[in-house]
């Protein structure tokens, strides 16, 4: 019978069918942050259970809020690190070695096309782009995963989205996951894996995959998939190259989770990009997404590029071109936050950290922080953010703060202005 | 298993998100009794003051579409327990949120729209909810009257609910 990608994975991964519709699959990869993982740790502990399934299949991070700011944050931190230690987790990154969650478990190799992922973090749905069924959970799900390793989920639906046409100049995949999302709208994709698929998608990096992917939840989505291809092949090489003969072996091998021709799709969208404006949100949901055209002139107070949507360096790069040798609008805070280590050493040899520092751009470590409104860069009520991350929600970076979301061209744009711009008005060497 | 079912909070709109329910800034906290105060806090709805001592004499929510969207914690439904609301009866909800519910031994219900809109017939008239767990049924009373509805509930979120949550399910099985 042909199958989509997904229902590949769960027939793969399936552990029990406690009752008919509900699947227990094997967990791959479980991973933590200090967030959402403490009151798993202390649950356990309290019910007597402080163990884990299986210590190299977890994977965790102190990325929320680092370094600590306070005392409570101290004491996350102290207690997925003094876990990390007690079960002889290897894979536990933390200060100096720390970055944001679904930037560098990626970037470390760790997710695989058909591996099952769950952890405590809405946009667990990133890891889809390497063609895994990746999703957020609670920290109940999370704490049974790590006792366990096993999730249930309800049998998936999958909606194909079909991205077709030519990127024009200034657009990204942000404005393509912005436009798909006010099409789907906030609930549209609920309990639905939504599959990315088209020539633009097959164009894309896998940075630009994962930027696509992040946002599957704001739809509603449990997971974003994309078919793991040779660009999947060329970023995971180092980490698999023991594994296969040769790149066109593992293409091979990754090509066996493909969804198959005739599989069943609960819905099929088709987009096409070759008209698409830079797209920017202006409301308090993800799906309320407009043109350019009708947000230009929005005065902001901040702008901040970061996130796991998009802090990864080609991201910076994007916003590099457009602030190389130019500063930012004098009535603009501006913060760039390199999601991981690794990127901010790649940004610094590239120059693009003095780019960004020439232009007025305060640099932060790599940490979640503002993006929810926890650190290093929170909003005052009645304040304006332009944002390049994935919730617009009401108070999301600062209580009466307001969130627009945009790509890291357009935030790039904004600063220099000090309102919301258009990329595509600016060359490198200044307005057109 | 938890105990079910008592006055209602209506919440009068859809894609009320779990910042909206237990911000992000208290997310720094490790017990779910220091989230108690803050239940709603941020809610964006007209009328509605997070302050109102009558929050607190609830124990069942009635509200719209998608609820729950947004980030995954489990704080959401925390904050409801630890207020002793273990019900919410939506048109709709968010997956996680969902989930979580469950997973936590609470009851997330989904009814029809337009029995969501029977339901908020009963709004200012000091309503009460009562669940017949067994027989998947719920009867909403005031000095209006009374109604009664019958809900569909997944085997296994059922099963979850009678066990006190996943982990005590997972740990007998798995």
């Amino acid at each position: 019978m042909a199958m989509t990608l997904a229902e590949k994975i769960f027939k793969s991964h399936l552990k029990d069918e406690p009752f008919p519709g509900t699947k227990v699959l094997d967990i791959d990869v479980v991973m933590c942050h200090e967030i959402t993982t403490p009151i798993a740790i202390n649950d356990l502990a309290a019910r007597g259970k402080d163990r884990v399934f299986n210590a190299d299949k977890i994977k965790a991070v102190i990325d929320h809020v680092t370094p600590a700011k306070d005392s409570k944050t101290a004491r996350q931190g102290k207690i997925l690190r003094d876990w990390a230690r007690r079960h002889k987790i290897n894979d536990f990154f933390d200060i100096g070695k720390n970055g944001v969650c679904h930037a560098i478990f990626p970037e470390k190799g760790f997710i695989r096309p058909g591996y099952t992922v769950i952890m405590g973090d809405s946009h667990t749905c990133t890891h889809g782009a390497f063609g895994a069924f990746a999703a957020g959970v609670g920290t109940t799900d999370l704490e049974v995963g790590i006792l366990k390793g096993v999730c249930a989920f309800r049998q998936p639906k999958t909606i194909r989205v079909n991205i077709n046409g030519v990127m024009p100049e200034g657009v990204y995949a942000k404005d393509v996951i912005l436009r798909i999302i006010k099409e789907l709208t906030v609930n549209g994709a609920t309990d639905c894996v939504i599959e990315f698929q088209g020539s633009v998608v097959k164009g894309m990096s896998m940075e630009s995959r994962m930027t696509l992917c992040n946002m599957a939840i704001e739809a509603g989505g449990t997971s974003g998939v994309c078919m793991p291809d040779e660009v999947t092949v060329a970023y995971l090489w180092p980490f698999i190259f023991t594994d296969y003969k040769d790149k066109k072996a593992a293409l091979e091998d990754f090509r066996k989770w493909w969804s198959d021709e005739g599989c069943q799709y609960v819905k099929v969208i088709g987009i096409d990009v070759s008209h698409l404006e830079p797209q920017v949100t202006c409301g308090y949901k993800p799906d309320e997404v407009r043109d350019i055209s009708d947000m230009e002139g929005t005065p902001v107070d901040q702008v901040y590029i970061g996130s796991c949507t998009n802090g990864r360096i080609e991201d910076l790069r994007v916003a590099a071109a457009y602030l190389k040798g130019r500063t930012i609008a004098p009535t603009v805070r501006g913060i760039i936050s390199p999601a991981t280590p690794k990127i901010f050493r790649e940004a610094d040899e590239e120059g693009l950290i003095k780019i960004f520092m020439d232009a007025g751009f305060c640099v932060t470590n790599p940490t979640c922080g503002a993006c929810l409104g926890m650190s290093n860069g929170v909003l005052a009520p009645g304040e304006v953010c332009a944002s390049t991350t994935n919730r617009n929600f009401n108070g999301r970076m600062g209580k009466g703060g307001m969130v627009h979301l945009m790509s890291p061209a357009v935030a790039a744009v904004t600063a220099l202005e000090g309102k919301i711009s258009d990329p595509r008005k600016f060359g490198e060497k200044g307005i057109k | 298993m938890k105990s079910f079912g008592g006055k209602v909070l209506f919440l009068d709109r859809a894609d009320i998100n779990t910042d909206e329910i237990i911000p992000a800034r208290f997310l720094t906290e490790i017990s779910k009794e220091a989230l108690k105060p803050h239940m709603l806090e941020d809610l964006q709805l007209e009328g509605f003051d997070p302050d109102d001592p009558m929050n607190k004499e609830a124990k069942v929510i009635v509200t719209r579409a998608n609820f729950g969207c947004g980030s995954s914690r489990e704080h959401a439904p925390w904050v409801f327990e630890i207020n002793d609301i273990n019900v919410v009866i939506a048109s709709s909800f968010a997956r996680i949120f969902r989930q979580n519910m469950f997973n936590c031994g609470m009851l997330a219900i989904e009814l029809s729209e337009s029995d969501i809109d029977k339901l908020f017939g009963f709004r200012n008239s000091h309503a009460r909810i009562d669940m017949d767990f067994d027989k998947n049924s719920l009867t909403i009373s005031s000095e209006k009257g009374s109604k009664a509805f019958l809900y569909r509930i997944a085997e296994f979120d059922k099963a979850l609910v009678s066990a006190g949550g996943w982990v005590e399910f997972a740990d007998a099985k798995y």
